[in-house]
């Protein structure tokens, strides 16, 4: 009786103590936190995928808390409508910023680009890459092997069986830009989405002089710099024999479509054209 | 019978070409001749479309430090400067020569008369390997002036000469060893006396009998020069490897063998380094074996730089029945080609054969942590921690367990009985290591 008398005492005054010691040290070593970082928090994608270049969604909000303004700041996946809830947490105005999507920059499918060899190595993009050129003749062009595939957050890279190129998917692609980083040939690039997700873009990245790129690949850039004339306005360079479509100066005007002699030059969602209809030539008896 | 004293392992030999005489092969109809080999800046071309050329006359200039001259392998008529696919399937720029006879600059002596004496200084021999474009023929391709100018401050006491050979199936330095042998040693004494050293020490695996002897009894006739028979054992060929076996004197992580005194050559680069100061001939041909165990006739060939490889395989009597992967190169370090129409350069020591069962790669299954990758390592690191680690990008932590020390032997790939592709991911891992510390400079 008298043990069990003497064990309670001995614990009820211990931890009363060391409750009041507790109570004074949370006092003393408070950590301030501005209640805005979890503010913003909440109102972010929480998908901690790191592409806006921040250690997840805490990391970003931090930044934007701690930030005077949104310069070098916005959240890819939640695009325009989540940074005005953020600017509206803290009392700034949001800088609207063009959707963009990622675009794999290689046309190459197993058409166009033959096989000449087989890998059987280990099947990561990044380690085929370290090795050789790749399956094809063409060593600037998509290995195939599905390393943007595994990067992505959202399942909205997939490398098509058959073509063997990768396909992004307009609604689910957030431009995170991991797709972008994964891949070693440096084959995507985050475009502009475009009124009503319509693009163009050269689809290649091969910056071998033309007579050499076109016996790799039926459809890489030649350089023949046909849509560079074309264009009305001055939108596209070449460099480096490789052209390139800027997208902020592109009015999708479709002209070096046209002319593209290898269609490396790739419209996306366009309505279909309207078939010209020649008239029938009278051939002079 | 001495070895290196960390790992190693002891593949079978398969030396289907030991004692195949050194068949002079045909000369091409054209070569390819290209102007970077595997390692430094690629040399500068000094002739155009249009020009005669003579063979042994310099069509690349090199290019910086770590760079190496280029001569015309052919006499004949520059084709074309243009790129040329390599065995890794990138561009390259070679020369193109279309062969018209086989007219040889004067200067080059082409008698067979062995010439022993070497008046020249240390100066001279090394500006005369350095214009001949003379290489390091082990594999790495290090241009061999570069071994012979050790930084000021630094001095080698010893020279090691590398002909252990120890890569299954390749014989090219052995049978070199067994016609020219005399050349051999003189080639020696002269690396000697441009090194300023008078001990240098040969090591030979002792699965060539034939060769030490023949190489022993030479040596009585010549000072200084030793011949130690080595136990064979995969990777001994290695620098640092061989100097362990050797001498018992480890170089440190990071550092080259002359931080320990020695300077280590190839034999064949012996060979044309003899070549080069006594007969006035640069690089322009070298040994390769042609083999594999389906092979029709494994042997070995003295090619002309820039042939294709298709035409020295053809000579062997073409491509084997049953044939899964050609390799360029010994099978342990050498390199699958992904197609036979890239030219020959100083590094190509071999064709081989691989049989189709052999080819292909079993499944790969989880690590069991039996540490056998760890046992054979012969850098002492541990590759299924750095092949982890390489997975899952961690580079600061593959840089602090020594990953830039991987000579990527592929002795763990070897011995891993999980089949765990350990040497892919770790020299990936290398070469991304390798690219942050170049940064950071």
């Amino acid at each position: 009786m008298n043990l069990i008398l003497i064990s309670l005492l001995t614990l009820s005054v211990l931890g009363a103590a060391l409750a009041v010691l507790i109570f004074f040290v949370a006092k003393k070593f408070y950590v301030f936190e501005d209640k805005r970082i979890d503010e913003v928090e909440a109102a972010l994608p929480a998908a901690n995928c790191g592409g806006c270049g921040f250690p997840g969604c805490r990391g970003f909000a931090n930044a934007c808390v701690k930030a005077d303004t949104f310069d070098g700041l916005f959240c890819p996946v939640g695009g325009n409508e989540t940074m005005q809830k953020v600017a509206d947490i803290l009392g700034r105005t949001a800088v609207a910023a063009a959707p963009t999507v990622a675009v794999v920059r290689c046309g190459g499918t197993c058409d166009h680009r033959p096989r000449m060899n087989e890998y059987d190595g280990v099947k990561h993009c990044f380690i085929a890459h370290n090795l050789y050129s790749g399956e094809t003749g063409c060593s600037w062009g998509c290995l195939g092997l599905g390393d943007c595939e595994v990067s992505c957050e959202f399942d909205a890279i997939h490398v098509n069986p058959v073509t063997k190129l990768p396909e992004v998917d307009d609604d689910k692609c957030t431009s995170c830009g991991a797709c972008v980083k994964a891949c070693p040939k440096l084959l995507i690039e985050l475009r502009k989405k475009g009124p009503k997700s319509r693009r163009i873009y050269v689809s290649c990245r091969n910056e071998d002089k033309g007579h050499i790129a076109r016996k790799s690949c039926t459809v890489s850039c030649i350089a023949c710099g046909k849509c560079e004339k074309v264009c009305p306005h001055e939108a596209i360079t070449i460099t480096n024999n490789l052209a390139f479509i800027h997208d902020d100066k592109c009015k999708l005007c479709r002209k070096c479509v046209e002319v593209c002699p290898t269609n490396a030059i790739v419209e996306l969602n366009f309505p279909p054209r309207k078939v010209k209809v020649e008239e029938p030539v009278v051939e002079a008896k | 019978m001495k070895t290196f004293r960390i790992g190693g392992i002891h593949p079978k030999d398969n030396k289907f070409s030991a004692g195949k005489k050194i068949q002079i092969a045909e000369l091409p109809k054209q070569v390819a001749i290209p102007l970077s080999h595997y390692i430094g800046t690629p040399s500068e071309a000094v002739v155009k479309k249009g020009d005669l050329v003579k063979v042994g006359q310099l069509i690349g200039k090199a290019n910086g430090f770590i760079s190496a001259n280029v001569h015309s392998s052919v006499s004949g008529k520059v084709a074309k400067i243009d790129v040329q696919l390599d065995a890794t399937g990138y561009k390259r720029t070679a020369v193109f020569i279309d062969v018209e006879g086989d007219e040889w600059l004067e200067t080059i002596d082409r008698s067979p008369k062995i010439k022993r004496e070497c008046l020249l200084s240390k100066d001279e021999i090394i500006n005369k390997i350095k214009d001949a474009g003379i290489v390091g023929l082990g594999g790495a391709t290090f241009p061999a002036h570069v071994k012979l100018s050790p930084p000021p401050g630094k001095k080698a006491d010893l020279l090691i000469i590398n002909a252990s050979e120890c890569e299954p199936y390749l014989t090219c330095d052995h049978q070199l060893m067994l016609e020219k042998g005399e050349e051999i040693m003189v080639g020696i004494s002269i690396l000697m006396k441009a090194l300023e050293v008078n001990k240098a020490v040969i090591g030979i695996e002792n699965n060539k009998k034939d060769a030490i002897a023949h190489l022993s009894e030479l040596a009585k006739t010549f000072q200084g020069i030793e011949i130690v028979p080595l136990q064979s054992r995969y990777p001994q060929g290695g620098e640092k490897q061989l100097i362990d076996a050797l001498i018992r004197r480890q170089v440190p992580s990071g550092r080259l063998p002359i931080e320990v005194g020695t300077v280590v050559q190839n034999v064949g680069t012996t060979y044309a380094a003899y070549n080069a100061v006594q007969k006035n001939k640069p690089m322009i041909e070298r040994v390769m074996t042609v083999t594999g165990k389906n092979a029709p006739n494994p042997g070995n060939y003295l090619v002309r730089l820039g042939t294709y490889l298709s035409a020295v395989v053809e000579q062997a009597g073409g491509i084997p029945e049953g044939t899964g992967k050609i390799v360029g190169g010994g099978p342990m370090m050498g390199r699958s080609l992904m197609n036979l129409n890239v030219p020959m350069a100083k590094g190509s020591s071999g064709v081989l054969f691989i049989r189709e069962e052999e080819a292909v790669r079993k499944p790969i299954k989880n690590c069991i942590r039996c540490t056998k990758c760890v046992s054979v390592c012969p850098m002492g690191l541990e590759p299924f921690l750095l092949m982890n680690q390489s997975e899952r990008n961690m580079w600061t932590e593959m840089e602090a367990n020594r990953t830039m020390d991987c000579i990527e032997c592929g002795s763990c790939s070897y011995t891993c009985p999980s089949n765990r592709p350990l040497l892919d991911y770790i020299r990936y891992g290398k070469s991304t290591v390798g690219s942050i510390i170049r940064n950071r400079k």
